[in-house]
Order: structure tokens, then C-alpha cells, then sequence
């Protein structure tokens, strides 16, 4: 039978099957000691809105992680033709159009301070939306769920499975199953190298076993993590092992939209409503059927409230709304909702908390909520908190951008020899010596010119480029590469006027428009512009 | 155990022990923890196996393995000299000027000789090879022997006034205490500092110039300018080894000092010296 999807227009007040099933994680009782040991969960298929939004996100997300490596973009002869790569070896990293280097990681880092922010900033409005939707943890727990859904059956049969003997037909399923989580496993740990090498040849050489054992070794690594993490471990880790949840609660407020049980309508939770009605007693929407708590992944009862173990994937809420189409009550008794909105009703329920949950305050006679009834207003999600993550969020993506655009392809960086700060030549001129360093940052080769701007009597020579003296010189820069160039610049005697003077070399590439200066010092001897020798 | 004993607030089972009515609860370590505490166990066990680990009186067990780690340093040392040989082999069979022409073995000789010179020069050169009163700076223009790359080689190959090397170059500027008065020593100083400073006395010059006529144009020229046969410097420049002011020129020709440096290819190997070489060249004042 088929609960949850039942069409609006069959008949309301049809049966509703109850399910045996408790919460993996009730509520501690004082004194009650911390440890739990772990239960078996077999979560049911749940079918609904929000599930059909995590088989979307899931397809989205496996996507981009499983395909991205394979996308090509060309860069022309000097570049990898990836349109995503880590190249560790040569220290680039490359995004589409933009090429990274290593001193440009603040990139990298912008976009983590923009996960934070954005984390922050969904964690406020939405609550726990990351670990419902699109935690790699709940996306691989999810696909293993529905590998073993697609080998063992639903929860019955699962259950019934799990407690039969080891006949043939229970190993094969078993060795199924595992086999596939495996293969997935392989799959999760195999994408992860191609981000970090041409991955057409690499799975060519991982196939034919001539990659390197890191290649190896990291998908080993990936793959246990994968196998263990999501088919064997589940919600352990979100419970126990994962940070986030005990960090969400100083990104949560009385306006975060969470999942939530409103008991202000589903108290007392009335099995056989029809019987309780006639006897007079109070009767609230909730059948207890137990529906949301088989769904749960995480094997909680979202009727206990809020709790940790509660990663919002509202896969409860789907259950529950289907229950509620069949008996032809309103949507909405597990929803999300704010505290606030959920405070206010629960003190309409309850007389501001001085009598127990009474359905009659928020109904009408014909079944209706009553006016004063609070629901979910958007409007509650801009406020200065969201504002304020959304603007520092807007500011380090706008500063990212301005970075990117105006940030230089040519680059010159100077380092004055320290010893000798300065020889002295025969003729009594002076020379200091520097390391000049070119960064042609595009995948092509070019022509840049290197000058000098300041000292003007000073000429300088570049070992390698050219013997004769002179203030401009051509140099071959190889493409995507830095060039170390050894500069000696000499002034004649009659020019040292002091111990220090400052001036610019500078390194232009007259294609392209680009240009680029880098300040440097040039030394001379204590006394030595007094003119004579002390 | 006899008497379980189940504390009451907690519902724990008790380890049975007490002190003054205190007991201890037993709970137990996680699963996970305890099998990875015993694999941490099995694998020190499966370790000292393989490897070296147990300390005996006189050595340590050696493991199945036949690991060391002064075996693993001399492998990746030999391996790096492998790698190195083929240059070094190359830098060893082609001319000074081959190797200058070719900017990866030039690249590989300048290293290989600056590492060289920080073991084997610095001590009277200076780590910047800037020299020093009588050692000379190797970054300028001032070559008492030669600054192209081949008479450079042979100045490091042979040494200077080195005891033994044969081929040494050499050369004494002789006592003039012995030869000349102490007024013609001071005239002949006030003229060698003419040539690019003022003297103290100006009206030595003239006299001192007749006696440098007489005594020094031999080895230094008529003009001061030096001569590299000889390893005689330059006067006329603005680069002094051993003296700068009048007094201590007069004092370099009453009494002169001369420098010395040891004959390296008995020590390095002529590769080294190569090396050297080019190192010493690619400073800024090679020839």
C-alpha cells in the first residue's frame, strides 16, 4: 500500500497504518547515562516534495563532482586543456578562464571565507539546509539508501531480511549491495584524483596501473572513507563525529526556519480520532502514525523537538503531508517553521502556557485554523542578521571579482643583492647587482621590455641577455613561466651623489599594453660621493 | 561476578570496587576505540617484526625487512649523485667557453660552484666573495692575474705563490728598504697617489715620478696601469688591495706583503675548479 501519495480527491478519513517504530535517539532522562549504543535504522522511502528536491540536488551535486574533471576548455599549446585542474606539480591552478598561481591563493581563501559566510548566511534563514540537502555526507548516504532500497526491498522487508538467517538468498543481496557501495566508493575516490592530473590520461594509466601509487594510495583512501562513512556509518558521523552540528546553534535564532513538529495542532495525538471525537475528548491532528519517524534517516522522532541529531532533510515533513492529503487535513503539521511562529501558536494552544495543548483554541468548529493563528511570513527572512551575513558575503564576492579583473598577467618583483651591497669597478663607478624576476602569467610566449626608470646616468647590463651597457632590453619570457634574470647596474663616479638612491625597473609588454614596476635601491660606499677616498 | 551491583541513580553496573562507600561505575570504552586500540597493538607487533625495534646489548634487532636508514640516505645520496653525474660528466669534458655558451650547464656550474666557494673560499674571500684588505673583491673589474674565464681557471687550478704547485703562478715585488732612501720611497708614494688623489705634499710628485721611472715601470708600467704577466696591479685605478692611504703605500714598497692562496685542483678535482671558475666569472666582473 502506498501511504503517502494518495491523490486530494480520494475520500478523507481513510485508514492510515501505523508503524512500529521508535526513536534511535530518545530523550536523555536525568541521570539517565550519556552512551547510547547504536541501533539499526531502516529508514522507509519517503515520497514527496522535498524528496523529489534531494533527488534534484543529489543529481546536481554527484554531477558536478563526477563530471567537472572531464569538461575540456582550451588554452592553447602552452596550457592544459582541463577546464578544472590542481596542478601541483607546476604549482597552477586552474578554474574555466582563470589561471591561478600560487601567490594568488587568496582566491581560494575568498572563496572559503564565502562558503563560511554563505553557510552562516543559509544556516540563519534556513537552518541546517546544508546538511539536509547538500552535505557530501547526507548526498552518499542517500545514494547508498537507495542502492540498498534497490537490492533488500523497503523497510519491511529490510527489517525481516536483517533478522533472517544467512540463506543463500540473504548473502547474495548482502554481496550485492556491498559490491555496489563499493563500486560507488571506487567511483567517489577515482573522481577525486582528476581534479589534480589530465584525466583522460590518468584513468588511462590508473587502468593500466602506471599511475603514481599517491594516485593509488588517495583513491584507497577515498574509497574506504566512502564505503565506511556512508554505508556503514550513517548518521554516527553527523551525530558524532561532524562539528557542524554543534556549531549551527550560534548560527540559529527564534527566526531560523527549521523542521518542526507543530504540536500546538497535532496534540494529544489521537489514535482512532473518530471514537475520541464522540467521547468528548480533545483530539489533535497528529494520528500517530509514526510515519516521520520510519522516514528519518537519522532514526529521530522530530515530535521530541528540536534536537542535534536532526539534519533537516524534511523527508518528515513529505511523510507527514501525505498522511494528512489521506485523512483530508491540512498540509503543515511537520513543516518548517520559526520558533517565534511556533512560540506564538503554542501560547495561543495553551492559553500562554497555563493549560495543556487544547485543539479547540486554534480551530474553528468547521476545522479551520482560527485567525490568530501565526504562519510563516518571508518577509521574516530579511533582517539585520541575514542582512548583515548576506552583505559581508556580497562584499568579499564583489572585492573577489575586482581582484580578478584587475589583477596583473605580468608581473616584475626585484631582490638587491645583500653581498656585496655595491663593488666598487676600477674606473671608481659603482655596481649593485639584483635578481630581477619576470612572471609571464599567460600560456604564451612574449616579448617583454625591461627599462629602467630613475638614475639616469646608471646603464645595466643583464647576464645572459646582452654584454653591451644600455636602459632597455628585450627578453624572451616562456609562457606561463617566471624568468630569473641576474641585473647589474652601474653608475659612473661623477653621478654618486648619495648612499642610497631609489628607482624603478620596470617591464613592459608593448603588445599587450601591460606594464608593470617594482621600486629597488641602489647602494653606494659611505663617503665614497665626497668625492675622494677616505 | 557473584554480586552485580547496579548503581541506582546512574542504572551503570559497578567494577565491584569500593572505597568508603564510593564505588566505581563500569562503563565500558567504545567498541570502536577498543578495536582500534588492539590494531594499534597488532601493527606494533607486525612492526617491530619488520623493522629495526628491539634494543639488544650491543646492537638492535635488525627486522625481516632489512631496513635502515643510513642504507635509505646512502640510496637517495647515490641517486642524486646518478642524477648529477650525467652534468657533471658533461661540465667535465667541454671547455670553459662550451660551458659558459650553454645556459643549462652554466646554470648547473655557477650552483655547483657557489656551493664550492661557501665551503672552500669564504674564509679569506667573505661569503660574498667581496674580499677584503688583501684578499681580493672577485665581484669587480680588477684582475691582478686575468678575469677572462680561463686564466681565472688556471688562478684557482695552480693557486698563487702556492709552495708546491709547480705551475703556481708567481711573482715578488722586491724589499725597496733595501734600494731606495726614505725620501724616495715618500716621493714615489706622493706620485702613486697623485694618479687619482691629491697628495699631502704635491711637491713631491715630480721626484716621485722619476723614481717610479726607474724603479717600477718594469713590472707596473709606464703609465701605473699594471701587467697581468706578473700579477702586478694596477696603481692608476680606484681599486687598492693592500694599501689605500699614502703611508701605507709607502709602507707596501719599503716592505711589501704578498698575498697567498693554495692550488685547488689537488683538493676539489679539476671538475670543481671548473665550477668555481664559472661561478667566480658570472659575479659581474668576468671577463
Amino acid at each position: 500500500m502506498n501511504l503517502y501519495t494518495a491523490p486530494s480527491s480520494e475520500p478523507a478519513g481513510q485508514m492510515v497504518e501505523r508503524i512500529d517504530v521508535k526513536s534511535a535517539h530518545p530523550p536523555k532522562k536525568a541521570g539517565e547515562p550519556l552512551y547510547e549504543k547504536r541501533k539499526k535504522i531502516f529508514p522507509k522511502r519517503a515520497e514527496g516534495q522535498f524528496r523529489r528536491f534531494k533527488w534534484l540536488v543529489m543529481l546536481v551535486t554527484l554531477g558536478i563532482y563526477y563530471l567537472t574533471p572531464w569538461i575540456r576548455w582550451d588554452r592553447g599549446p602552452f596550457a592544459p586543456d582541463q577546464a578544472v585542474l590542481v596542478d601541483l606539480a607546476t604549482r597552477r591552478f586552474y578554474f574555466f578562464f582563470i589561471e591561478i598561481w600560487p601567490q594568488e591563493f587568496f582566491f581560494v581563501a575568498g572563496l572559503l571565507v564565502m562558503a563560511g559566510f554563505g553557510l552562516f548566511l543559509v544556516t540563519s534563514a534556513v537552518g541546517r539546509a546544508w546538511c539536509g540537502y547538500t552535505c557530501p555526507q547526507t548526498v552518499w548516504v542517500d545514494l547508498f539508501l537507495a542502492v540498498e532500497r534497490f537490492f533488500e526491498g523497503d523497510r519491511n522487508a529490510r527489517i525481516k531480511l536483517d533478522a533472517a538467517p544467512w540463506t543463500f538468498d540473504k548473502i547474495g543481496k548482502r554481496i550485492a549491495k556491498h559490491f555496489t557501495w563499493i563500486v560507488i566508493a571506487v567511483a567517489t575516490g577515482g573522481a577525486w584524483i582528476f581534479y589534480f592530473a589530465d584525466a583522460p590520461s590518468l584513468a588511462f594509466d590508473f587502468i593500466t596501473g602506471n599511475a603514481a601509487p599517491v594516485a593509488y594510495s588517495t583513491v584507497a583512501i577515498l574509497t574506504a572513507t566512502t564505503y565506511v562513512l556512508g554505508g556503514l556509518m550513517r548518521e554516527q558521523v553527523c551525530i558524532y563525529m561532524c562539528p557542524w552540528p554543534r556549531i549551527q546553534a550560534a548560527m540559529l535564532d527564534e527566526n531560523s526556519l527549521v523542521v518542526t513538529y507543530n504540536d500546538w495542532r497535532g496534540e494529544p495525538r489521537t489514535r482512532g480520532a473518530k471514537k475520541a471525537a464522540a467521547a468528548g475528548l480533545p483530539v489533535g491532528d497528529c494520528v500517530d502514525c509514526n510515519a516521520c519517524v520510519a522516514v528519518c534517516p537519522m532514526g529521530i522522532d522530530i515530535r521530541d523537538g528540536q534536537q542535534l541529531a536532526c539534519i533537516t532533510c524534511a523527508l518528515c515533513i513529505d511523510a507527514c503531508d501525505g498522511v494528512m492529503d489521506k485523512i483530508g487535513k491540512p498540509r503543515g503539521l511537520i513543516a518548517y517553521a520559526t520558533l517565534n511562529e511556533y512560540d506564538a501558536n503554542m501560547a495561543l494552544a495553551t492559553n500562554g502556557g497555563a493549560t495543556t495543548i487544547d485543539p479547540a483554541r486554534v480551530r474553528n468548529p468547521d476545522g479551520s485554523f482560527v485567525d490568530k493563528v501565526r504562519h510563516f511570513d518571508w518577509k521574516i527572512i530579511l533582517r539585520p542578521r541575514t542582512l548583515l551575513y548576506f552583505g559581508v558575503w556580497t562584499a568579499v564576492g564583489l572585492g573577489l571579482i575586482y581582484a580578478l579583473l584587475s589583477r596583473d598577467r605580468l608581473e616584475i618583483n626585484v631582490l638587491h643583492d645583500r653581498n656585496p651591497q655595491f663593488v666598487l669597478e676600477s674606473d671608481g663607478s659603482i655596481r649593485n647587482g639584483y635578481t630581477v624576476r619576470l612572471l609571464n602569467m599567460i600560456p604564451e610566449p612574449r616579448t617583454i621590455l625591461i627599462s629602467m626608470d630613475g638614475l639616469p646616468e646608471a646603464t645595466m647590463k643583464i647576464t645572459g641577455v646582452s654584454d653591451v651597457p644600455g636602459r632597455l632590453f628585450a627578453v624572451q619570457a616562456e609562457p606561463d613561466k617566471a624568468l630569473a634574470l641576474k641585473v647589474f647596474v652601474t653608475l659612473p663616479k661623477d653621478a654618486i651623489s648619495d648612499e642610497a638612491k631609489d628607482f624603478h625597473f620596470i617591464a613592459e609588454d608593448r603588445s599587450s599594453h601591460e606594464k608593470d614596476d617594482h621600486g629597488a635601491v641602489f647602494n653606494a660606499p659611505e663617503g665614497r660621493h665626497s668625492g675622494g677616498r677616505k | 561476578m557473584a554480586d552485580k551491583h547496579i548503581d541506582d541513580l546512574s542504572g551503570v553496573e559497578t567494577t565491584g570496587h569500593e572505597w568508603d562507600g564510593i564505588r566505581e561505575l563500569n562503563n565500558p570504552l567504545p567498541r570502536w576505540w577498543l578495536w582500534t586500540f588492539y590494531g594499534t597493538i597488532l601493527w606494533a607487533l607486525v612492526y617491530t617484526v619488520l623493522y629495526p625495534a628491539w634494543p639488544m646489548l650491543t646492537d638492535a634487532t635488525k627486522g625481516v625487512l632489512g631496513y635502515s636508514s643510513r642504507a635509505e640516505l646512502a640510496a637517495d645520496v647515490g641517486a642524486a649523485k646518478a642524477a648529477q653525474g650525467v652534468v657533471l660528466e658533461k661540465i667535465s669534458s667541454s671547455s670553459l667557453e662550451d660551458i659558459l655558451a650553454d645556459p643549462q650547464l652554466s646554470q648547473f656550474a655557477t650552483a655547483g660552484g657557489a656551493a664550492a666557494f661557501r665551503v672552500n673560499c669564504t674564509p679569506c674571500h667573505g661569503t660574498g666573495a667581496a674580499g677584503g684588505q688583501g684578499y681580493p673583491n672577485l665581484n669587480d673589474d680588477e684582475w691582478l692575474w686575468g678575469g677572462d674565464v680561463n686564466a681565472i681557471y688556471q688562478t684557482i687550478s695552480h693557486g698563487i705563490r702556492d709552495t708546491v704547485d709547480p705551475e703556481t703562478r708567481i711573482s715578488e715585488m722586491p724589499v725597496f728598504a733595501d734600494m731606495l732612501q726614505p725620501e724616495e720611497i715618500r716621493q714615489v708614494a706622493a706620485y702613486i697617489i697623485s694618479l687619482t688623489s691629491a697628495p699631502q705634499d704635491p711637491s713631491l710628485i715630480d721626484a716621485g715620478k722619476q723614481v717610479f721611472a726607474d724603479n717600477c715601470v718594469s713590472c707596473h708600467g709606464e703609465n701605473a696601469e699594471g701587467n697581468r704577466e706578473l700579477g702586478a696591479p694596477n696603481l692608476a685605478d680606484a681599486i687598492w688591495l693592500k694599501a689605500s692611504t699614502e703611508a701605507e703605500i709607502a709602507a707596501q714598497v719599503r716592505s711589501p706583503k704578498h698575498g697567498v692562496m693554495p692550488a685547488w685542483t689537488g683538493r676539489l678535482g679539476d671538475t670543481a675548479v671548473k665550477q668555481l671558475a664559472v661561478y667566480i666569472h658570472s659575479l659581474g666582473g668576468g671577463e
